[in-house]
This record gives C-alpha cells, structure tokens and sequence, in this order.
C-alpha cells in the first residue's frame, strides 16, 4: 500500500499531512506543530476546513482521520483559546467554527473513518463522532472520552448530539456528566465506536471501514426509548439527584445546564445543536469554569515540575509497611516500578500485602495478569535487603525522630553511592533529620496523603541541606508515579496540613462550644468542600490529627482544643475505630438530620477565614514559590473547593476590604487567631 | 567434543540460594503454582545482589508439573521476576532430580565457558498436579464440539455414559512407572525386601528425621528459607509437614500405604508430598570477580547413573559411587551427606549397599565395599520425610542446604544425592569455598 501512496503536499499545511493511496483514499494525518500532542486548535479546524473543501470539490473514495504523535489521537480543543473569550457572542462565535467543521464531515459524501490510538479527549472525540465510522486500538493507551465537564462546560461541537444518538442517553450522558474516559473496549460496548481491535489490525480496520462503508447498527430499541420524551423529565430528574450529590447547581452548573438541554430539546436534533452551543457559550463566560480552566493549567503547572529532569528510579525501597507505606509501595508498583516494602516481621508484612492486594484488584479489576505482575513487582522485604538495590528509599515509619534519626544511620552505608532518601514525615521538619547522614543532601520530604490512590498530591519537601539535584529527580518520581508534585520548603507542618491544621481545629472547637458537628460539616460543604472538617477529622484518625497539630501548635502558636484531648484518651479515634465527633455505621458517618442553626454563615466564616489566613501567611513565608502554587497544593492535596480556583484566588475574586472586615470582627468576638497576617497586603 | 575438554575448565562457584518453606499438599490446591512457587523463592535472593539482571546468561528451572498457564516454566518464571527478555530461559526434567538437573546443566555451561552466570533451580507445586479427562471423555468433547445442529448435538449428547466422567489423577500416575507397572513405593518395598530392612528401622529414621528438622527448625539452621505471602494475610515461614509428635509408637499405628496386606512402607516412612521451590546463583571465577559476589561452594563434579527401575530407591548408591572412585575418596573424606529421603528404605538401603560386598562387586563394579556412611553425618537437618521432595525442587534444596551445612560447620565436602523415578540416581560434590 505504501509504496503506491502519494503525498500531496498541499499549500499552507502546517499541521494536517494529506495522502493518496491507491484505492484513492485520503489519509489525513494529523501532527500538530511544535506541541507534544494533538489539539484541535483554531488553527487546526482551519486546516481541516481547508482539506475538506478540496474534497468537496474533487470527492475521494473515502477519508481516514489519524494522528502522528506518539502522544495519542487528540487530545481536546486548545484550552488556551478560551481564555481570551469574554463575552458570551465572542464565545458563541468561537463554538460556531467548530460546529461548522464537524457538520461539514458529517455530510462530506464519501465515507470518513477516524482512526484513533492513544488518548482521544472533547473536541477529538467530538470531531469522531462526526466521522461516518471510529475505529480505534485496543491498547490500555487508548481512552475516548468526553471530559468538558471537569472545567466547568460540556461538549460543545455537536458531542452531546452525537454521541446519545451513538450511545443512547443513559451511556453518553453518563459519561459527559462525570467526564470520564473509558478504553475502547468498552467504548464498542456502549455503541460509542464501531470497532476496537489490537494495534496490528488498525489500519485494516479502518480501510476495510472506508472501502465497505457498511450501514450502522442503530442503537438498541430500549436505548432509543429511553430519549422519548415522555421519559426524559423521568430519566433527568434521576440524573440531577445523581449529579446532585456530587456538585452544587450555583457551584457547577454544567452538570444541569447539560441534563436541561438532553431533556428540552432531544426530540430535534438542528435545535439541539442550537442550543448546545448557547448552553456552552453561556458556561464559559462563569467564574466557574474560568477557574476550572484555571485548576486544569495549575495541574499542567504541577506535572511540569516534574519535568526539569528525567528520573526513574529502577528500584524503589519503602520503609514501613503499615498503611501510609504499604499504600505508597504497592501505589509504586501499579505505576511499574520494582519496590521492596520493609516491616520487622512477616506478621505485619503479611497484612500489607493483603492490603496491597485488594489495591491491586481494585486497580485492576479482573485484568489477572496486571494483577498478577503488580504482586510480582512487590517484594515484602523483612530483613531490608532492598535498601542496596534501591535508587530511592522512602521511610514511613511512626513520627519519632530519634527512631528516625536511628535508622538512618543504620541504612545510609548500605544505600547505594547517588541513592535518594526520601521521608514521608507529615510534621518533622526535614533539619531535625538530615544532620545524622552522611550525605544530608540526599535527604527529601516526600509527603504522601493518605489514600494514596486518590489523593493525586505529593509534597515535594526541601530542607535547607537538600541537594538541587534531589529535589528535581523527586518532583520527575513524583510525576512519574503519576501524581502531581508541589516542591514545598520544609517548614512546620509543610503547605496543605498547616493551611488544613486552623479549619480542622476552628471546627472542633466550634463543636466544642456546643455548636452540632452536623451545622459544622454542613457550613463547610455549602461552601463546596467535598466532606466537612469534622468528618475529615475523623477520617484521618483523631490521634493522627492532634500530633500534627501540637507539632503545629508549637511551632505556630495554635491553641489546642480541650476535646480533642479527652476524646483520643477516651478512646475515641474516629472512623477507624467506630466513633470519633460521629458514630460509624458500616463506614459512614451517622449524622442527625435534625439539627439547625440560625448563624451557619458565622460558622462558614470563621472555618473558611481561618484556612485563607494560613494560606497568606504561607505566601508571605515563601513556603512554595508562588501563589499558583498554594492554590494548586490547597486543592489537590485538600480538596478545597476547585471552581473557587484555590484560597488565594478566593481571596483576590472576593472582595478583599469585606474579608477583612469580617476577619476583624471575628478577631473582637474571638481573639487573636483571627487577627489578620501581614501578608494579606501580597495578595 | 574434543573441542570442549580442550577448553580450559573454569571453576563453579555457588554465589547464594534460597527457598520457599516446603508447604504439605493437604487434599486441597495450594496457593501457588510452580511459577508463583519460584517467583517467591527468587525475589529476596535477587535483591540482595546489586548486579544487573541482565548479568545472567540464563536461567535454568527443573519442574515436572508447571500450572497449566506456565509451558516452559523457566521463562514464564524470569520474565515475572523481571530480568530482562534477552535472558534465554528453559525447563530441565529429570523426574525426581529435575532440580538437580538443572544445577548439573548450569555447572557444565559455566564449566566449559559457555556462561559466566545462572540462576539454576527448580520447582514443584505436587498440589496443583492436573486431574485429568479421561480419553473417552476427551473423544466425546472432541464429537459434541464438532456437531453443528441441534439435533447432531442432541445424538452425542446421548452418548455421554457415566463412565466419562472418571477422572485421571496425573499425580497417581507421575509417582508411578509404568515400564515396570509400579508405583514408587512397590519399588521401595522391593528394596526392603532385597536388603532385608524392618520396619522398624524405617521408622527409626523417620522420627529421627521429624527430629532432626525440629532442632533445625528451632536453632535457626534453615537461614535459606524465605517466607512466603500469600493474597489473604498469610504468610509461610517454615516446612509444615514437620510433626514433632512423630514417635515410634505413632508410626507404629500407620498401616502399610502400598502393598496393602504385608507391606512395611508407609506414608509415615515416605516423603510428603509438597509444594516448593529452591535456587541457586552459579558463577564462574570471572563474574564472581566482575560482580565482586561472594561464595558458598564450589561444584567439583556431578554423576548420573541408570539401574533397574524395579529399584529406583538405590540411585543414590549407584551415582555417587563414581564420584568416589575417580576421585579416589574414602568415606571420611567426604564431611557432610545429603541423600533425599524419597522413602526411609530406600536411604537405608544405599547406605547396606556401600557395605555389602556382593553389592558393591555386582552392581557397582567395585573391588571393594566404599564402608559405612555415619548417620551423624547424613541429613542432618532432616529430609524428605519430614519435610516432603517437590520432585522440581529437591535437587536444588539439598544441594543449597549441603553448601549452607559446609558453611556452618567450617567442613571441607560434600556429597548431595538423590533416587529418580524409572530407575536412576543423581549425585553432586561440592567444596567449601572459604
């Protein structure tokens, strides 16, 4: 084939490669310039225009869509391209271009295939859909999906059209409401694409697609129903109540923006995809998805990090097998790296392995061979034979720095010459370690949150004596092992638990003062926390809680709440063992659905108030280098309310004279820890 | 062939070893494959060394009887232990020494320069050992796959007999040798009866075997097992077919397993049948230089020796014999001795074989008798009663455990030896390295 296939070297190509085979079929590769990956920019589309007016005029036998990069398929619109966008017609007209491409393939008269391999995301999915037939690689690399809704819009290229009519309603909104990827397995299985083979098959595949031109199979009879409408008020309302426990209409409105627009206007199709872009135009110009956009570029800032060097280390040794270790080591071998995990006995080495095992089936699934390869990466290592092999040892063991400090200097000489060692400490500070080594510059923080598969953060932790070299090859592992990293100055506490530390303990001792956990929990998640801080609190262990915070409270003058003192003595840890602020039935909190208070407002102040005043003292301490970086690590490491955009953020989009004004108020009514930090002035 | 004893012989070292504990098959599956067995014992061995994986030159595993997913065992093994695709790997069987095997086809890789350095070792997971479709069962399968219409189907489905349905058990038939028509204990009875050995001398050793793994088990002797995990929170740290109850009086009471009536071996005088696995690194002078490792032993020959199989229990008399003539050795130059306890009778008649002269003369083809081998210098730590023979594994276990008993004991050499099913016997020596 390739040996008769042509190269037409059309004008003013510079991202769309076009070829002829000899069954005149055009190729059409897609290789984006100078950008790692594909993105269907406004320069992209306009190429794309261009090649599909030569083909209008001379018609070929068929069109195949496919990518150059090694990076994937594309990857979505160029997310930069909004930012500039200001007013709703600007945004309108933006959405108009892409509508106008993919309504131009989809009647193009010859047949079009797209032939995806690698990741295939929002406008690259879209422009798919619009294609007559996608066909795509079976490769755990291949993932299609529909992820708008995570920065605060929905499809707005005909996706939402197109992809019920290929799916039926349940499976695509589904999908565009939690905006999640699926892998072209099941992408075939929910009539998303019409065939998924291995690699070797592709170009096949989609020729035999191009050449064949068979007809589509409609989706099933009960898919097709469940668009009628005497069923759609039924089926959105259960959408919205799912949706609903999930995000808040005045925080996200996307979610319901898009079950009105399936719900009023699925009967029509032209109207419908009228209206998607009017829904989408109006998204973008909110707060909301601006600063979702803004969350999304703090993420790309955060992998960037990780990028200044290349590092992988070949293997990996953990210290400490209990939960933060054990979550850390077989987290590091789902992420294919070869780790030992260390613990003094088989007994307790046993339990993490259990531990790591149900991590690896819930990774996996029924995949038996990745599962099987995972357990044979992780080596349960009682003796510490690792630490000679290893290129990074991590230690987690129990916060005591003489036991630390002990175990250091028995490890260091049988560590390899250039290995790093790396401490999960949450709360010593990196000096009261680092002295005892033989090489203090080896010496890092890397601060894990706990669970380790969710929680995607990883503070990168420099001590005065940390070599520059260390903390890069950190920050790439940190990338490498897939989550984000936040290059921190060692310093009490760090970023997310000293910003954490003053909400979590404002809420217990509003509980204290008699104030109902639930009123509490309820102030915080109102304002958009994912869980409230007493919940938290007994999430993380309220034993775990109190040391952070009287190492906190030492070294920043915090005062401790009575009660979380009586209630660790009495036994009282939270959620691990049943009752902590709330009992724990089967794992979930039982809360009193009675409860209410006629100043929630006040509660939500002094919570939120208390977590934006740490993170501006941490900006006027330098803690990370900028307050990007605050944002960022406040987010991913807390949770914190992402359509706010980060506590700073908050504070610069709100305004600032009535922040302070309450923080005055608040600081008459309860002392000084509302008095307000010197670095507000920076923000 | 010239041109391999022209080459300049180099020197075999054994750099280290380990194995999992020996786990008894309790009428159930056990948690591990051959493969798993293997990939278990491996790992703590290979990250206690700092040099590359792809050091090796290959990988050399003896298993009769790996999972059904694992053909060519070896490679499925070292590919899961991730040493690097460019390693060739394969599986040696020898019945019962496929574990020695695999020592003994390293030893002659490194000895005439082919390789500088292998992991050689074995396997066997006797619990996981296939029950099988009977051939009529497979013949009907073969007709209900091809029949393509219902009724076509409905007709084979009327042929299906109970009879179908009898199951093969692979294990029952691997533990027997049908050139002969019996099972390895009949050949062990026979051996009995040859050199007139009681029953009571049979269990004799037996408990002094239970006994021996006692105190080995309990004064830390067996440093080369590694513990193993299993998915649920468990672990294994140590051989458990061990019972320290085991006494003359309890092994009194076992009725004979074999020749039902008037037999004298049973299953308390026989090896458990258990899963295990064992390795051993094997390096050459120059990658012991080049990896700066350390040494245990060095491997200074090894013998195969073929006899009736109607007494395959007498392998050991038979390989070692060689050794000691061309090597012109006394029975005390040799400090320490490992010879599997397949069955207690079969030991005890190797060692009546040395001594008896019409054996030695008639069989052996010796002048004279080779003498009396102490039994305080023959397994002394317990064997294959005790703590079972996982036929892939045991060559590799007493090989490791001789070179470990060389090292703790400051002793000189020793001789490691084993039965094999179809009449055979298998036997190495080894020399302290210090």
């Amino acid at each position: 084939m390739s040996n008769k296939m042509t190269t037409k070297q059309a004008d003013n190509l510079n991202h769309w490669k076009l070829r002829y085979d000899e069954n005149n079929i055009a190729w059409c590769h897609l290789d984006m310039l100078d950008s790692r990956a594909n993105l269907l920019s406004v320069a992209v589309i306009e190429e794309l225009n261009s090649l599909l007016e030569h083909f209008e005029k001379q018609l070929p036998q068929a069109v195949i869509l496919l990518s150059d990069k090694n990076s994937g398929f594309i990857f979505g619109a160029d997310i930069s391209e909004f930012t500039p966008l200001e007013t709703q017609q600007q945004a309108l007209d933006f959405l108009h271009r892409g509508h106008a491409l993919m309504n131009r393939i989809e009647i193009l008269a010859c047949p079009t295939v797209s032939m995806v391999h690698g990741n295939c995301f929002g406008g690259g999915t879209e422009l798919s859909l619009a294609c007559n037939y996608i066909v795509a690689s079976d490769d755990a690399s291949t993932k299609i999906g529909l992820p708008e809704i995570k920065l605060g819009i929905h499809p707005g290229y005909g996706g939402t059209v197109r992809s019920i009519e290929h799916c039926g309603p349940l499976a695509a909104m589904n999908m565009m409401l939690t905006g999640r990827a699926v892998s072209s397995r099941a992408a075939k299985k929910i009539g998303l694409i019409d065939e998924c083979v291995p690699l070797r098959q592709l170009k096949r595949a989609a020729l035999a697609f191009a050449l064949r031109a068979p007809a589509r199979k409609p989706p099933r009879l009960l898919t097709r129903l469940a668009s009628h409408a005497l069923f759609r008020p039924l089926l959105a309302s259960q959408m919205r109540k799912q949706v609903g426990r999930k995000a808040r209409p005045q925080h996200y409105p996307a979610p319901y923006k898009l079950i009105d627009l399936w719900q009023h206007y699925a009967g029509n199709r032209t109207r419908m995809l009228e209206q998607e872009a009017l829904s989408v135009a109006s998204l973008t110009t909110t707060q909301a998805a601006r600063n979702l956009v803004k969350v999304f570029f703090l993420q790309t800032k955060l992998k960037d990090q990780g990028k200044k060097t290349d590092y992988k280390p070949a293997h990996v040794h953990v210290i400490g097998g209990g939960i933060m270790g054990g979550d850390i080591a077989s987290w590091c071998a789902i992420q294919g790296f070869s780790v030992s995990v260390q613990d003094q006995s088989p007994e307790r080495l046993a339990k993490t392995m259990q531990r790591a095992q149900a991590s690896f089936k819930k990774k996996f699934k029924r995949n038996r061979r990745a599962v099987r390869d995972a357990t044979d990466r992780l080596i349960p290592d009682h003796r510490g034979d690792g630490i000679t092999r290893a290129d990074i040892v991590i230690e987690a063991i129990f916060e005591d720095v003489a036991v630390k400090r002990e175990l250091y200097q028995s490890i260091e000489p049988r560590m390899k010459t250039d290995a790093i060692l790396a401490t999960n400490t949450s709360s010593i500070k990196l000096e009261d370690l680092s002295d005892c080594l033989q090489k203090p510059g080896r010496l890092v923080g890397l601060h894990f949150f706990n669970p380790v598969a969710l929680m995607p953060l990883v503070e990168i932790i420099r001590g005065p004596q940390t070599d520059e070299q260390v903390v890069a090859r950190s920050l790439a592992f940190g990338k490498n092992i897939g989550k984000l990293p936040l290059p921190v100055k060692s310093s009490p506490g760090f970023l997310v638990n000293r910003i954490l530390m003053p909400y979590i303990l404002e809420a217990v001792t509003m509980v204290s003062e008699g104030i109902p956990a639930e009123i509490v929990d309820k102030a915080a998640t109102d304002f958009g926390m994912p869980m409230g801080p007493i919940e938290l609190a007994d999430t993380v262990g309220l034993d775990i809680c109190k040391s952070v915070a009287l190492i906190l409270s030492t070294a920043l003058g915090m005062a401790l709440p009575d009660n979380l003192d009586t209630m660790t003595k009495a036994n009282l840890l939270g959620k691990k063992n049943g009752e902590g602020f709330y009992k724990y039935r089967n794992g979930k909190a039982v809360k009193n659905k009675n409860v209410h208070s006629d100043n929630i407002q006040q509660v939500q102040d002094r919570l939120i108030l208390r977590l934006l005043n740490e993170a501006v003292a941490c900006l006027r301490e330098g803690i990370v280098e900028d307050s990007e970086l605050i944002d960022a690590g406040v987010i991913f490491g807390t949770g914190f309310a992402p359509f706010t955009g980060g506590p700073l953020n908050y504070i610069k989009q709100h305004n600032k004279e009535n922040l302070q004004a309450t923080m005055a108020t608040l600081e008459n009514r309860f002392g000084e820890k509302f008095k307000l930090d010197a670095g507000w002035e920076l923000v | 062939m010239s041109n391999k004893l022209m080459h300049k012989q180099q020197k075999v070292y054994i750099v280290d070893g380990s194995r999992t504990p020996l786990l008894k098959a309790r009428g159930q599956v056990g948690p591990f494959t051959a493969g798993d067995l293997a990939v278990n014992a491996a790992r703590p061995l290979l990250l206690r060394h700092d040099f590359p994986l792809d050091a090796f030159d290959e990988v050399i595993m003896g298993c009769m009887m790996p999972g059904e997913r694992e053909a060519n065992v070896a490679r499925v093994v070292a590919l899961r232990l991730g040493i690097p695709q460019t390693v060739p790997a394969w599986t040696v069987q020898r019945n019962c020494a496929s574990g020695m095997q695999s020592i003994d086809s390293a030893w002659r890789n490194i000895k005439y320069g082919d390789a500088n350095l292998i992991l050689a070792g074995g396997a066997e997971s006797m619990s996981h050992a296939p029950v099988l479709f009977n051939h009529t069962m497979v013949n009907w399968l073969g007709a209900f796959m091809k029949a393509r219409s219902t009724g076509q189907r409905l007709k084979v489905l009327s042929r299906l007999r109970l009879a179908h349905f009898k199951p093969v058990i692979a294990l029952l038939y691997g533990l027997s040798d049908d050139t002969v028509g019996l099972n390895m204990g009949e050949t062990a009875e026979n051996i009995a009866n040859c050199f007139n050995i009681s029953r009571q001398e049979m269990d004799a050793l037996s408990v002094s075997s239970h006994q021996r793994l006692a105190h080995a088990q309990d004064n830390g002797l067996l440093e080369e097992i590694e513990p193993m995990y299993d998915k649920h929170g468990h672990f294994y740290d140590h051989d458990d077919g061990l019972r320290r109850d085991t006494s003359m009086e309890t092994l009194a009471k076992l009725r004979p397993a074999f020749d039902r009536k008037y037999g004298l071996v049973t299953a308390g005088n026989s090896a458990q049948i258990t899963d295990g696995a064992a390795w051993v690194i094997l390096a050459s002078e120059q990658a012991v230089e080049q990896y700066k490792l350390p040494v245990m032993a060095s491997i200074e020959d090894t013998q195969w020796a073929g006899l009736d199989p109607a007494v395959m229990g007498m392998g050991p008399a038979h390989a070692m014999a060689p050794i000691m003539q061309r090597h012109q050795f006394a029975i005390d130059d040799i400090d320490y001795w490992e010879i599997n306890e397949a069955f207690a009778t079969q030991v005890l008649g190797c060692l009546k074989a040395w001594e008896d002269e019409d054996y030695c003369k008639n069989h052996l083809g010796l002048n004279q008798t080779l003498g009396r081998i102490s039994s305080e210098r023959l397994n002394i730590d317990g064997g294959g009663v005790s703590m079972g023979h996982p036929v892939g594994a045991s060559g590799t276990r007493i090989v490791l455990h001789l070179a470990k008993i060389l090292q703790r004991t400051n002793a000189r050499r020793g001789m490691a030896s084993l039965c094999i099913g179809g009449g055979q016997g298998g036997a190495v020596l080894i020399q302290n390295a210090a």
